[in-house]
């Protein structure tokens, strides 16, 4: 299976190796989607994560088990619905369709379908979308 | 039966209006015929929710002493407009930051003293005898001030055209992102909740007409800018191409940030969604038939933004229902459209003004007086 992990490392913990950890000790393939690392200061690692359901359920529990702070991501963009006035500016953008209104002008999401473009950010007039990375 | 305004508000005094929304009265006048229908209801409202740059306010932050004439004037670093008296100034929704540059402007300075935030305000006069002060940097905050009020001098655009792009290349405009290759289509207005095409010949909408305004009670201040009543028009005087437009004023110290708030378009700059509400007197049948169009009777030019030298030319012509729909067919191809206007908004707007008047809580105006038709536009050479 594969999903897509966002790593929150504290100070203490930026320079453990984790990408080498998750191949060697859980037999996973991990493709780095984005990475922030501050070494004096705290990191971000997004990763996409392939390998068998137990092995990435066994890495969560040593990442979190290390003090690594893991958030398992749907989609590269969160949507704000209290400053979302549903103007569909978004939609617009969204040339694949995961943005799109219902008939009831209802503004619906199928993360699945993302191939995040981001381009839906800056299409946002409330300023209501931000990305995950 | 024909009806007069006071009557209508006598009936609200009693408690007995029927007052409906412009989305309602298509069923119910389908329901019990026009004449029926007439009879039957007393006000119909209207509503639109969208982004609209001609807006901004003008605001008196009272004296210092000793006195300043404030000339150079920020706020939020955001500059407004001093060249009127001392400490008046008028902030325009699309300026923006000398800070932050575009993603922050005077509609995000109107929105938080609506909201009630302090807001610092910088400004600067050359000192003359009787306001010898030259500078000063302090505070203010909406319920501290004198004066805040909302002048828009171009709102509730009659009809606005649809937007799209033949180029190859991708457009930020103010109609939202454009994708090149004639993908897709972005359209405003609220289709049959807007106030201007539901009376299409300003029979009660002129200046003096009250108004929701971004949840205040406001006022038609006068035509609004770029009024081009003179368009062509179809056999029951809907406009075939955006015609009048609104200048509205109203208190922003009545006003909710439910109803108003600010926009950034991208690599355009700023703008501010106003919320506007007008309730519509049934005076008879002939007003009737006219709050009953529906989106499939409102027409719509698709323009090609990629045309930046000379007018855009029209790539079809849709109604909004072809449009409210999400896919529209050009030569053959099936385009994506969709709204940057926020329809649910203007539905709740609709609504609260069809409860505030059944509650008593707002009368309808007579107008002071109508607006010109045949107004034509004037280009600059």
């Amino acid at each position: 299976m594969k999903t897509r992990l966002l790593l929150s490392f504290p100070h203490n913990l930026t320079a453990e190796p984790v990408t080498y950890t998750l191949v060697k000790r859980y037999d996973l393939i991990p493709n780095i989607l984005k990475a922030d690392i501050d070494h004096n200061r705290q990191g971000s690692l997004l990763l996409e994560i392939e390998g068998e359901q137990a092995n990435i359920e066994d890495a969560v529990m040593y990442l979190r088990g290390s003090g690594i702070d893991v958030q398992a991501l749907k989609a590269a963009i969160v949507i704000d619905e209290e400053r979302c006035v549903e103007c569909s500016a978004c939609v617009a953008a969204c040339e694949i369709g995961a943005l799109r209104c219902d008939e009831e002008f209802k503004l619906k999401f199928e993360a699945d379908k993302c191939i995040e473009c981001m381009l839906c950010i800056q299409a946002c007039p409330l300023r209501a979308i931000r990305s995950i990375f | 039966m024909a009806k007069t305004i006071q009557q209508i508000n006598e009936r609200i005094a009693s408690g007995e209006a029927v007052v409906v929304t412009a989305d309602e009265i298509i069923g119910i006048a389908e329901d019990i015929g026009i004449k029926k229908a007439a009879e039957y209801v007393d006000v119909v409202t209207t509503a639109t929710f969208g982004p609209m740059c001609s807006t901004g306010a003008f605001l008196n932050v009272g004296h210092t002493t000793p006195g300043l004439r404030m000339e150079k004037i920020y706020l939020n670093d955001v500059e407004a407009y001093g060249g009127i008296a001392a400490v008046d100034m008028y902030i325009g929704a699309t300026q923006a930051s000398i800070a932050q540059g575009d993603e922050y402007g005077g509609a995000h300075v109107i929105c938080e003293l609506i909201e009630g935030k302090e807001v610092k305000l910088r400004a600067y006069g050359k000192g003359t005898d009787c306001y010898p002060r030259r500078e000063i940097e302090t505070a203010i905050r909406l319920d501290e001030i004198n004066e805040a009020y909302l002048y828009n001098p171009r709102n509730a655009y009659q009809g606005y055209n649809a937007a799209a792009n033949t180029s190859s290349k991708r457009l930020y405009t103010y109609m939202g992102i454009l994708q090149p290759n004639l993908s897709n289509i972005t359209y405003c207005t609220s289709g049959q909740l807007s106030p201007l095409l539901n009376d299409p010949l300003y029979r009660t909408i002129g200046i003096g007409t009250r108004i929701f305004l971004a949840g205040a009670q406001g006022y038609v201040a006068w035509m609004g800018t770029q009024f081009h009543s003179g368009v062509a028009r179809d056999e029951d005087g809907r406009p075939l191409s955006p015609a009048a437009t609104l200048a509205v004023v109203g208190d922003m110290k009545q006003m909710s940030p439910s109803y108003i708030q600010p926009a950034v378009f991208e690599k355009y700059g700023v703008s501010m969604f106003v919320g506007i509400g007008v309730p519509i007197p049934i005076l008879d049948e002939e007003m009737l038939k006219t709050v009953c169009i529906k989106d499939s009777d409102i027409a719509m030019n698709i323009l090609d933004y990629s045309v930046s030298d000379g007018a855009k030319p029209i790539l079809k012509k849709a109604t909004y229902a072809e449009l409210k729909s999400g896919e529209v067919d050009i030569d053959g191809k099936k385009v994506r459209s969709s709204a940057i206007t926020g329809h649910n908004k203007a539905r709740e707007i609709a609504e609260l003004l069809k409860e505030q008047i059944a509650d008593k809580a707002f009368y309808l105006t007579e107008m002071v007086q109508s607006f010109p038709q045949g107004n034509k536009l004037n280009s600059l050479k």
